[in-house]
């Protein structure tokens, strides 16, 4: 599993980093995701999954290995 | 909601481009002298838009009365007006029908980053969803507890009523809801239908729909002037957004902001959620009745889920397959906004086409959402195209109900919990069913606001507890 950002569309509203905050931050100063972990450990699936799905631009992906 | 009130860092500077501009887009036939193809929009505007796909194809301009929209359709257009940031295509100045209803000076005189600072920060976010979806479902138990055992309802009123309330309370406040009566929906219904499109011409023009607004903004004027004196003489009430507003000063002592100025900003902050939510209650509740299958699989989900006595609040924010399946598939067929439009800020390139500073770009949800190379037998309702394997709202470019990109509606989330909400209350309470020929359901689409177009009756019945 494996966390995809598309830089253009995320506008830093920080969703994802309320679902998963260990695998998620957000820059204050570029208002952009940070992804702590891009291969996050299996325990956290769903919390990412939860993370892409409410993301309000749509900004994140998951890519399974 | 702080857009044009928070001190914020200066938006960044637009980027010059070098580019030689490319070709410029065909523009449509049939436009009339001065007027273009506004009756064309103002009598069927969906028409209007496929047309101009199917004549100019991808890229293709319209005449409103003099401003210049140009219509981008496809998945690879609308990705690139999607993609292109607040600076270069700005939501200010394209919607002239607007200005009148919110008043001078109340939403868009924010810069972009301004308004995106002010939308981050408030009640849409994340952590308030839980408090939100709790006065939802309220707001939502207290309106059926007027129905009674049985009876006839109008889906408009009933939806645009409830809506009131529930935005109200999420987003300004517990108490000042309760100021809020039956009245408050019907001034925002005329309010609602003041979005005529001949506003391209003039948005002053003395004509009965313009009177009508106006009437109604003044209305909503003096109802909130006698709530804040009322609150005023009552300084022991908590203070809520709109207590603060009124009573911050200038240095000379006189009052910051007018009521008619905070009425703009009710009307701002409660604009964007009502008539949008409303509406697709509605097509939820009117498609599961016409198709009386996915209804009992809508149904028959709810009665499941909340079978342990969980929460509405707790359910709401979490997954509910069969329930956002209807709704998202009745957010495709009807979708509440059919043209989104931006003005051109600094030259809009695409595929060798080239869109100049001061025009409009525009996408349109209604055709988007049945292109059948994107949605297979685009005009059958099936939610279960949301199902996992299917998934096809993952068409981020193309199943564009809120919008998408960084154009995507910031009210997206929001949106659905409250979908979510009314009806885990509403259909564990009552069955409907419709009270005219199904196929007799329809939107108006005379005003650039869509509503439904009256009377869209159902009857309703208590089920057996």
């Amino acid at each position: 599993m494996r966390v995809r950002v598309d830089t253009d569309l995320c506008q830093g509203h920080a969703v994802c980093k309320e679902e998963a905050p260990a695998v998620f931050d957000v820059d204050r100063a570029t208002n952009k995701v940070v992804v702590l972990a891009e291969r996050p450990d299996e325990p956290l699936a769903a919390a990412v999954k939860r993370a892409v799905k409410y993301c309000p631009t749509r900004a994140l992906r998951l890519e399974l290995d | 909601m702080s857009t044009a009130l928070e001190p914020t860092a200066a938006a960044p500077a637009a980027p010059a481009p070098e580019r030689k501009p490319g070709k410029a887009p065909p523009v449509l036939s049939g436009g009339w002298p001065l007027l273009g193809h506004l009756q064309e929009l103002r009598k069927r505007p969906i028409e209007l838009f496929a047309r101009v796909r199917r004549e100019c194809g991808e890229i293709g301009e319209m005449s409103f009365a003099g401003s210049r929209v140009v219509l981008l359709t496809g998945e690879p257009a609308q990705e690139a007006f999607f993609r292109s940031s607040d600076e270069q295509l700005d939501q200010a100045a394209a919607y002239p029908f607007m200005t009148p209803i919110f008043g001078k000076g109340v939403l868009f005189d924010a810069s972009p980053e301004q308004r995106r600072q002010g939308l981050r920060n408030q009640s849409l976010r994340d952590s308030f969803m839980r408090g939100h979806a709790e006065l939802i479902a309220t707001e939502t138990e207290r309106m059926m507890d007027k129905l009674g055992d049985s009876g006839e309802l109008d889906l408009l009123d009933f939806f645009s009523e409830l809506t009131i309330y529930t935005s109200s309370a999420c987003l300004i406040g517990k108490e000042f809801r309760e100021e809020l009566s039956a009245e408050y929906f019907r001034v925002f219904y005329e309010l609602e239908k003041g979005t005529d499109a001949i506003a391209y011409v003039n948005p002053d023009l003395p004509l009965p729909q313009f009177r009508r607004r106006d009437r109604a903004r003044r209305r909503l004027v003096e109802l909130l002037s006698e709530v804040f004196e009322r609150r005023a003489r009552q300084p022991s009430e908590k203070r809520e957004l709109f207590d603060v507003l009124l009573s911050l000063k200038l240095p000379d002592g006189s009052p910051r902001f007018s009521v008619d100025q905070v009425t703009g900003m009710f009307i701002s902050m409660m604009f964007a959620g009502h008539h949008t939510t409303s509406g697709t209650a509605a097509w939820t509740l009117i498609e599961l009745l016409r198709h009386p299958e996915f209804g009992a699989r809508v149904v028959g989900e709810l009665d499941s889920l909340y079978a342990d006595g969980r929460e509405v609040s707790y359910q709401a924010l979490r997954e509910i397959p069969e329930l956002e399946g209807a709704i998202k598939e009745a957010l495709r067929l009807h979708p509440p906004l059919i043209l989104l439009m931006r003005k051109v800020v600094y030259n809009f390139d695409y595929a060798g086409w080239t869109v100049p500073a001061g025009k409009l770009v525009a996408v349109s949800p209604a055709i988007s959402n049945r292109m059948p190379e994107c949605f297979p037998d685009p005009d059958r309702y099936d939610p279960d195209r949301y199902q996992e394997g299917r998934e096809e709202d993952a068409r981020l470019f193309a199943w564009i109900p809120f919008g998408a990109g960084r154009h995507r509606c910031v009210g997206a989330a929001f949106a659905m919990m409250q979908l979510k909400a009314i009806f885990s209350a509403l259909l564990r309470r009552y069955e409907f069913e419709l009270a005219q020929p199904p196929a007799s359901y329809r939107n108006d689409h005379s005003k650039m606001v869509v509503q439904l177009a009256q009377p869209c009756p159902a009857r309703y019945r208590r089920r057996a507890p």
